[in-house]
């Protein structure tokens, strides 16, 4: 499959992205690991005139490290974040979301900023980058502008990114320092995508009580989004398997399910259920051993 | 038609070309270069068939254009044995009768290839887990995990670096 003709350009720095990006308007269209934006161009349901490759631009990749927040570049790969010691000490659920993304050969080319510009409503990330209340970092010719991960996902394939604004880079802050955190996800046989996914982080304090609850879905609706009916009924609550299972029971609350061919709007509230179940009791389990020593709550 | 000018180094090869920006890496390979045991399978990222190494990573070359590859170093099927002599895992894979009609093995054996540079001593489930990414029709998995684990002791005991004939 071929995909129509189009001008190519590679620039070196994020400042020339920006300017042709701008210049080009709608015919242009960034090219990060292009493992979604090519199959859609061999299909030729994308034949964009120039393609602005940002693969190049060094300021863009890799993983820096700040006390215990940690910036993600837009282009760092999900090969990357499967592998990297700064994430794997206190954000776990990287390295787990990441190994669970298309297979190991896509995640060599594919990008973390790329997954979540794209807003695919079956993509893994908006729902780790939702339960972790990343930031995500944009740059548009009337410059720097940052969106919470809750602001950013708007609609099928719609982020919040302007016309001409490129994803730069994604915080992810240190407020999940003293909690579990987990990723459970029900895969698309074939395309490995998720049919549903779920990102759970829960912290306790000394007390074992329930301090933090933060539940990202992916795959269930048109966009990724939280549960928030969910997180509400454990918050402060001293959890139980029994409240863990009543509460995942409101998870699909809000979501305009998806009904296709893999999975009926019926199947799906039953995933979203069951999946949200899962992730939390495994974000529980990994949380307990954290809560004892928790200072992160005291207030 | 617009056309640039791309060079890269393919099995230790230095190559130039001038090509569409459309141009697959695969089709380069295949049709500029003449490497035809780069394969195409599905053309649609799922198989495997066409499985690279560029610069050291197993990627799926009918998902890159070949302009996002210049200056890149390329290792095709063709870049692994030593001249007549095979590489561990394409002997792991004679020995292991890891192959019927063949079509997917490169890509196979790109994937091996990658799996073993960093894991020299891989589970059953970690050999798996890496294969994910190349779909085989004929044997199932068994005897291409044999192969592989077949490779993984030899290069093991011959004491001898993955990077054995390859570039």
């Amino acid at each position: 499959m071929i995909p129509e003709a189009f001008e190519y350009t590679a620039p070196a720095t994020l400042a020339e992205a920006i300017e042709l990006l701008a210049r080009h308007g709608d015919d242009a269209k960034v090219l990060a690991g292009g493992h979604s934006l090519i199959p859609m161009m061999k299909l030729r349901l994308a034949s964009p005139g120039l393609l602005v490759d940002i693969g190049r631009i060094a300021e863009l990749r890799g993983i820096r490290r700040q006390g215990d927040a940690v910036t993600i570049g837009a282009t760092t790969t999900h090969a990357e974040l499967e592998e990297s010691g700064d994430l794997r000490e206190r954000f776990p659920i990287m390295a787990e979301a990441a190994t669970v993304i298309g297979d190991p050969l896509v995640r060599h080319r594919g990008t973390f900023g790329g997954s979540l510009a794209h807003a695919d409503p079956a993509g893994d990330w908006p729902a780790v980058a939702l339960a972790l209340d990343a930031t995500i970092h944009a740059t548009g010719p009337n410059g720097d502008r940052s969106i919470p991960a809750r602001e950013f996902f708007l609609d099928l394939f719609t982020s919040a990114l302007e016309p001409g604004e490129l994803l730069t880079a994604v915080d992810l802050p240190d407020t999940a320092a003293g909690s579990g955190m987990a990723y459970e996800k029900f895969a698309h046989p074939a395309s490995g995508y998720a049919v549903v996914g779920v990102a759970a982080v829960i912290g306790m304090d000394a007390d074992g009580v329930c301090r933090d609850c933060r539940i990202g879905i992916t795959g269930a609706g048109a966009k990724a989004t939280r549960a928030d009916a969910t997180e509400m009924m454990l918050l402060g609550e001293r959890l139980t398997d029994e409240r863990i299972r009543q509460a995942s029971r409101q998870a699909a609350a809000g979501i305009d399910l998806l009904s296709d061919l893999v999975a009926s709007e019926r199947y799906r509230a039953h995933l979203v259920a069951a999946l949200t179940e899962r992730a939390l009791c495994t974000a529980w389990e990994r949380a307990r051993p954290l809560a004892a020593k928790n200072d992160w709550y005291a207030d | 038609m617009v056309t640039q000018s791309i060079r890269m180094t393919v099995n230790g090869q230095r190559h130039e070309g001038t090509v569409e920006p459309r141009l697959l890496l695969v089709h380069f390979l295949r049709d500029h270069l003449g490497l035809t045991g780069t394969h195409i399978g599905c053309d649609t990222s799922q198989c495997g068939a066409c499985a690279v190494l560029l610069n050291d990573e197993a990627v799926k070359s009918c998902t890159l254009f070949a302009v996002q590859a210049d200056g890149a170093d390329l290792t095709t099927i063709e870049g692994i044995a030593t001249g007549e002599q095979l590489h561990p895992i394409q002997e792991g894979f004679r020995a292991e009768h890891g192959l019927q009609c063949g079509y997917c093995t490169p890509g196979m054996v790109i994937a091996a290839y990658d799996l073993l540079r960093g894991n020299p001593d891989p589970t059953e489930a970690e050999i798996r887990h890496a294969l994910h990414g190349n779909i085989c029709r004929c044997t199932g998995y068994q005897h291409i995990v044999k192969a592989i684990q077949h490779a993984a002791e030899a290069l093991r005991t011959q004491d001898a670096a993955v990077v054995g004939g390859a570039r």
